[in-house]
Parts: structure tokens; sequence; C-alpha cells
């Protein structure tokens, strides 16, 4: 067994957020305790958060060498992007 | 009211000590997060002294606030039981001294809730969210040690049964309790006592750990001011700056 804790990851959602954001990365022996220190290390325990931990080799990433096959979109074909429709008042958060 | 501003005190020492002890271990955790939780606690309970200590000195009535009552009082007038002056020694003696003190604290705070003071109750309900997390804490370590690898084991049972005879102190109650629990300030001393260990049996079955009798002859003094001789060397050190340069401003 190896003596280092395995990395997690830790996404927080914030009192008033409406999304996890990544925050940052700790050592854990297991997904409870990583709980357990992200509240201590990045939460300091204000009321109303949601603690995601994922650990670290479960996360796969995109590679920065398909940059350009993945994010450079046509911009030209307008129709891709929604932007002609007015939004109704009462959908929020969009 | 004199036996109010003991028990007061009691509340206040008791956090202030410990706090001052986990303070010690800042930068000598095993790990950077448990180094983190380590210093929260001995934050919240820092915070928890504050109070207890202002309202004391509130209510004697003499001009003391939190400082003076802190830096400027000898070890003979220190009201905490001895379970928080035991040394940090290894990192089980700290966990288990912390699970014995957590257990009792938080069914304490509990009690405190619905005291009849309401100065008491606030403080009550602000502390009772961090003794709970606290709790849970050193009870999930425990058991994590308990029922680890035989070394942990062995660590833990060693840290529980030299800790033990300082366990059953806060539940000896004498005139100040008494009068505390006549006037409905403090809860009783039975379901405090049964409730604390309850819960211990609990989590040091979980954790494959021999829990002492609560019958055992347990160390007693802290309380009424009659220490262990380390708790002189604890104050020299935190009061020192305070002794030296005394009322100066910070």
């Amino acid at each position: 067994m190896s003596k280092e804790w395995p990395l997690w990851e830790v996404f927080i959602r914030s009192q008033h957020g409406l999304a996890h954001k990544h925050v940052g990365s700790l050592h854990a022996p297991d997904a409870e305790m990583a709980i357990n220190n992200a509240r201590d290390v990045y939460t300091r325990r204000n009321e109303g958060v949601s603690i995601w931990v994922a650990r670290a080799a479960d996360i796969v990433a995109s590679s920065p060498s398909d940059k350009e096959a993945l994010f450079d979109p046509a911009n030209s074909k307008v129709y891709r992007h929604p932007t002609f429709f007015p939004m109704p008042e009462e959908v929020k958060n969009l | 009211m004199d036996a109010k501003f003991q028990y007061l005190l009691r509340q206040g020492d008791n956090a202030l000590i410990l706090s001052q002890q986990l303070c010690q271990l800042v930068g000598k955790g095993p790990a950077l997060e448990e180094d983190m939780a380590l210093s929260n606690v001995a934050l919240d309970l820092l915070g928890q002294t504050r109070m207890w200590l202002t309202y004391a000195g509130e209510l004697e009535g003499r001009g003391r606030d939190e400082d003076r009552l802190a830096f400027l009082r000898d070890a003979i007038e220190y009201r905490n039981c001895l379970l928080v002056e035991q040394p940090n020694g290894s990192y089980a003696d700290t966990l288990m001294r912390q699970f014995l003190f957590d257990t009792w604290h938080y069914f304490l705070m509990d009690g405190l809730t619905r005291s009849s003071d309401e100065r008491i109750r606030e403080i009550a309900a602000k502390s009772i969210k961090e003794v709970t997390y606290h709790l849970r804490r050193s009870g999930d370590l425990v058991v994590r040690l308990g029922d680890g690898t035989d070394q942990s084991r062995a660590m833990m049972q060693t840290a529980l049964d030299e800790l033990w005879m300082y366990s059953g102190e806060m539940f000896l109650y004498d005139e100040i309790d008494n009068a505390m629990v006549e006037q409905g300030v403090a809860p009783g001393v039975e379901l405090l006592r049964k409730q604390s260990l309850d819960h211990m049996a609990e989590v040091f079955t979980d954790a494959t750990l021999a829990m002492p009798s609560p019958d055992a002859w347990m160390q007693r003094g802290g309380k009424q001011g009659r220490h262990s001789e380390r708790l002189g060397f604890i104050l020299a050190e935190m009061q020192f700056l305070q002794r030296a340069y005394p009322g100066a401003a910070w």
C-alpha cells in the first residue's frame, strides 16, 4: 500500500451559487475524509454549501493538443448561436 | 451568583486550556489536512472561551474582562478539568483526549441550550454547531485508528487506558454543579453521564477498542483548582507576555 494518500479534486457550491465550482485539491485516504478535509480547508464551514469530491484519477481531461478541433467553433455559422430569441422574464439564470 | 461565576469559569477554562494545547500542534499535524482541522477546532474552542469568560467577568462585576481572566489567573484559580491539561503526547493521545472531551462537551452543550439562563443558552446554541463537528471528527478518527493497523490500534488502546481516569471528573458534580442544576442553569448529571457513556461505548465498539469500566476510580480536583503540575507550565507559556508587560494594549 502506498503511504501517500490519493489526490481528490474538490468542487464547492457556495451559499447562493448555482453550480459547483472547482476550488482545488487535497489528499485524503477516502471520500468521507476528503469531504471533512474539504470542509476545513476550503469552506471554513460556511453554512449552506454543497461539496463534491472526486478522485483525481477518475477525472478525464481533454488534451491541449486537441484545442483547435474541440474549441474553435465556426463563428460564421450564426444559426449555431441561439441569440435571436428574446428570453421571457420568468426564465432566470440562463 | 458566585456559583454561576465559577460554573462559567469552568466552561471557559476547559475550552481555553484545550485550545492552547491544540495550538501547540499547529504545523505538526500528521498531514496538512489534519493540521488544518486541528487548528480549526482550536479556534472554535478559543471563540467559545471568549464568550464564557466575558460573561463570567460581567457577572463577577469586578472589571475583569476575558483577557484579565485568561492571562492573570494562576493555576489554583483555574477551573478546567484535568483531562484537558493532559499532554498532547502522540497523535493517538491527542485524539483520544479530544474524543473523550468532545463527547461530554457535546451532550453538555446540548443540555445547556435548554438552560434557564438566556446568555448561557445563546453561547451553547452557538457552540453546539462547532462541537457537533468536533465530536463527529474525533469519533471518526478514533474508529479509523482503533480499527486500523495493529500499531494504530495498540496506540489508541494505550491512550484510552491512560486517559480514562480523567474522563469521569466531568460527571462528578460538586455543590457548584448542583446549585446550577437546582437553578435550571445546567443539565442533571445522570442523563449527561448516560448519554456520554453510551456514545463512547458505541464508538469504542466500532473502533474495536476495549472500553475501561465507567465505575473505575476517577482522578478529580481540576474543577476545584487542584491541578496536575502540567497546568503551571501551560500557563507560564500562555501568560508570559501579559505578565511581563501587564496592562499593555494589543
